[in-house]
């Protein structure tokens, strides 16, 4: 089986997230970057899985990104991919991004094609949906289960007020979230072993764009809370009442 | 010209998100000087004629039962298709459950440019431009959309609900049903809770709360309020709590009208899935506990006493105001 696991790097969660440029750009100044974690844990975590069960399994690795994205890949590979391509360009239109992921998926017939549930950074959901569109596959989103069987997967997803599991022929694409699998920690022979591993380096097929960012803006700071006595609870429920119109 | 609205529903019931994705783009339509149509997929036992007080002017039906299941495939096929006969230049979905299947693919479908998590109106003065939070709620992006057809998908509780007079004529579009690839074998709903995603209310509480034993006042506050329960992550991992009910980064990230934190510290992962909520309450003994930063209304206090109390003088207003 092959499997084509999709990463995309963001800023550590403790990250000040900051902009630059205008509020054009992204501020990355110290900024410590790290594999989107759903991608990391939940999509590469079940790809290895997956090859543990079956020895003929490969995993490739695809990150669309400049040469910061380089150290997160090697990460990647010392937890248990296989080989790595990058395609190197920066951009923030999911289209384009998964549009590149699509002509790499169409030269290489993957059986099975993961991401994250969505990147913590532009938290869009999006680019599963869109390779799955473009390679005319099955797409299942928020996939918290996954089966093989022969040629077959069983997925199970989250839907509003509990799951849903189905029967898909391959080759699938899916979207990660927890439940698929459990973080895990490279080690040393990994680590060793992603020096050697590939890591291509393609530059980018044409690809148009179908939006692009105007500017950002840093979400106001709450307006200090409003605190409230402890022994004037009454005072918060008719906060609750009159203000928030909770009941 | 028009607007269409993809109305979302589970168990032949429209869901709340939907409310909301068909008041926006009613008003969307309203900025276009268009009108505002609606799309519903499977079979619903809602009488659609009633999506008219949202201001839809049509309403489109396809109702296969098989399309009571989610397909992706089968959705953006049928989906784009429909835009396309009702020559909608604007497509909008509820960026929940659904909307993350299905937007993107319809989006790519339609080579449309999409925007998904939008929170605002979008800005049609010199342009297409559509705010939506990025960074987990941290800060927003404003999306210029370049193309034709744009597609827009709403994040749940951003956009008021807005009800008039009015009933939406029905028309039941005749397109072929392409054969499902996926084959639902089983569903697993879990009875007599509200889903926390998509619930108004939420109620949390933390490792504050010492022990499973002691989440009958919350249950009973959630009760009074019809709300959802939440934990933090630690509550989940010791099995406080099940899983499901776990918010944060590694969790659900929610979005409900309230989120009252109970005995939870606010660290920056519990606050990635819950940052989006529009007003946030702490209840916690210690003042300096970050999530006071990032609330509305707080108490310092302890929890065992706070919350049995705000339980009592809820449950008083709500008996008062019934009568
Ligand atoms: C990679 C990563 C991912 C993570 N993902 C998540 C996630 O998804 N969700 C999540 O929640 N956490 C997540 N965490 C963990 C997170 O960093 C915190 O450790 C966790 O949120 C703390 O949970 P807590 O607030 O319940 O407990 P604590 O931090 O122990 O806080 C308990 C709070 O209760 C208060 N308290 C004590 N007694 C009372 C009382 N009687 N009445 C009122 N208040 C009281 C205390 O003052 C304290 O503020 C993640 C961490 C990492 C490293
Ligand atoms: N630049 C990228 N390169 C490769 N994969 C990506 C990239 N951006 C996002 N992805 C994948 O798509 C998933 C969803 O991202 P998004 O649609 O941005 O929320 C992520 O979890 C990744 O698996």
């Amino acid at each position: 089986m092959k499997i084509l696991v999709c990463l995309s790097k963001s800023p550590d969660t403790t990250s000040k997230i900051a902009f630059k440029d205008n509020n054009t750009l992204f501020e990355d100044a110290g900024v410590q970057w790290i594999i989107n974690p759903y991608d990391e844990w939940y999509a590469l975590v079940r790809a290895i899985e997956l090859k543990e069960k079956d020895v003929s399994t490969t995993i490739h690795l695809i990150t669309v990104g400049n040469a910061d994205c380089d150290a997160i890949i090697r990460k990647a590979l010392a937890i248990g991919g296989d080989e790595a391509i990058r395609i190197n360009v920066q951009n923030n239109d999911s289209y384009y991004i998964a549009a590149q992921i699509a002509e790499v998926a169409k030269q290489n017939n993957y059986d099975l094609i993961l991401t994250g549930k969505e990147s913590i950074d532009y938290n869009t959901s999006s680019i599963g949906g869109t390779i799955a569109e473009l390679l005319d596959m099955p797409f299942i989103s928020l996939a918290t289960k996954l089966v093989i069987e022969g040629s077959n997967a069983i997925v199970t997803r989250d839907i509003e007020g509990g799951e849903e599991t189905a029967e898909v022929s391959l080759p699938l694409v899916l979207s990660c979230a927890k439940g698929m699998a459990e973080q895990r920690i490279p080690n040393m022979r990994g680590i060793m072993a992603a020096r050697t591993k590939p890591l291509k380096v393609l530059e980018p097929a044409a690809i148009e764009t179908f939006t692009s960012v105007v500017n950002y803006e840093v979400k106001p700071a709450k307006t200090s809370v409003k605190l409230i006595a402890a022994d004037n609870v009454a005072e918060l429920a008719r906060l609750l009442h009159e203000e928030v119109k909770a009941f | 010209m028009s607007v269409l609205i993809f109305a979302d529903q589970a168990d032949g019931i429209i869901k709340k998100a939907s409310f909301e994705a068909l008041s926006y783009g009613n008003k969307v339509a309203a900025l276009l000087d268009t009108t505002a149509e609606a799309l519903v997929l499977g079979n619903v036992t809602d009488n659609v004629v009633t999506l008219g007080k949202y201001g839809i002017s049509k309403v489109h039906t396809i109702t296969d039962i098989s399309l009571n299941h989610l397909d992706t495939q089968v959705y953006a096929s049928l989906i784009a298709e429909a835009a396309g006969k009702t020559g909608a230049t604007v497509v909008v979905f509820s960026q929940n459950q659904t909307g993350k299947a299905i937007a993107a693919r319809v989006a790519a479908k339609l080579k449309a440019g999409l925007v998904a998590g939008a929170c605002a109106l979008p800005d049609v003065s010199s342009g297409f431009v559509v705010k939506k939070t990025v960074f987990s709620g941290k800060a927003y992006a404003n999306i210029s959309i370049n193309t034709p057809i744009k597609v827009i998908s709403l994040n749940p509780n951003s956009f008021p609900v807005t009800v008039a007079e009015g009933n939406a004529e029905v028309s039941v579009l005749n397109i072929n049903i392409p054969e499902s690839k996926v084959k639902v074998t089983n569903i697993n709903k879990i009875v007599g809770e509200i889903p926390l995603t998509e619930a108004d209310i939420v109620v949390s509480g933390g490792r504050g709360l010492r022990g499973p034993e002691n989440w009958g006042m919350i249950e009973a506050l959630a009760q009074s309020l019809h709300a959802a329960l939440a934990c933090s992550r630690p509550v989940a991992d010791a099995n406080w709590r099940p899983h499901h009910e776990h918010v944060g980064q590694t969790g659900y990230q929610i979005a409900p009208n309230l989120y009252i934190a109970i005995g939870i510290s606010g660290a920056i992962q519990h606050l990635a899935g819950v940052n989006r909520s529009k007003v946030i309450v702490v209840i916690n003994t210690d003042p300096e506990a970050p999530f006071f930063k990032s609330a509305d209304y707080g108490i310092v206090g302890d929890a065992f006493v706070v919350v049995p109390k705000l339980t009592e003088e809820i449950n008083k207003l709500i008996e008062k105001n019934s009568h």
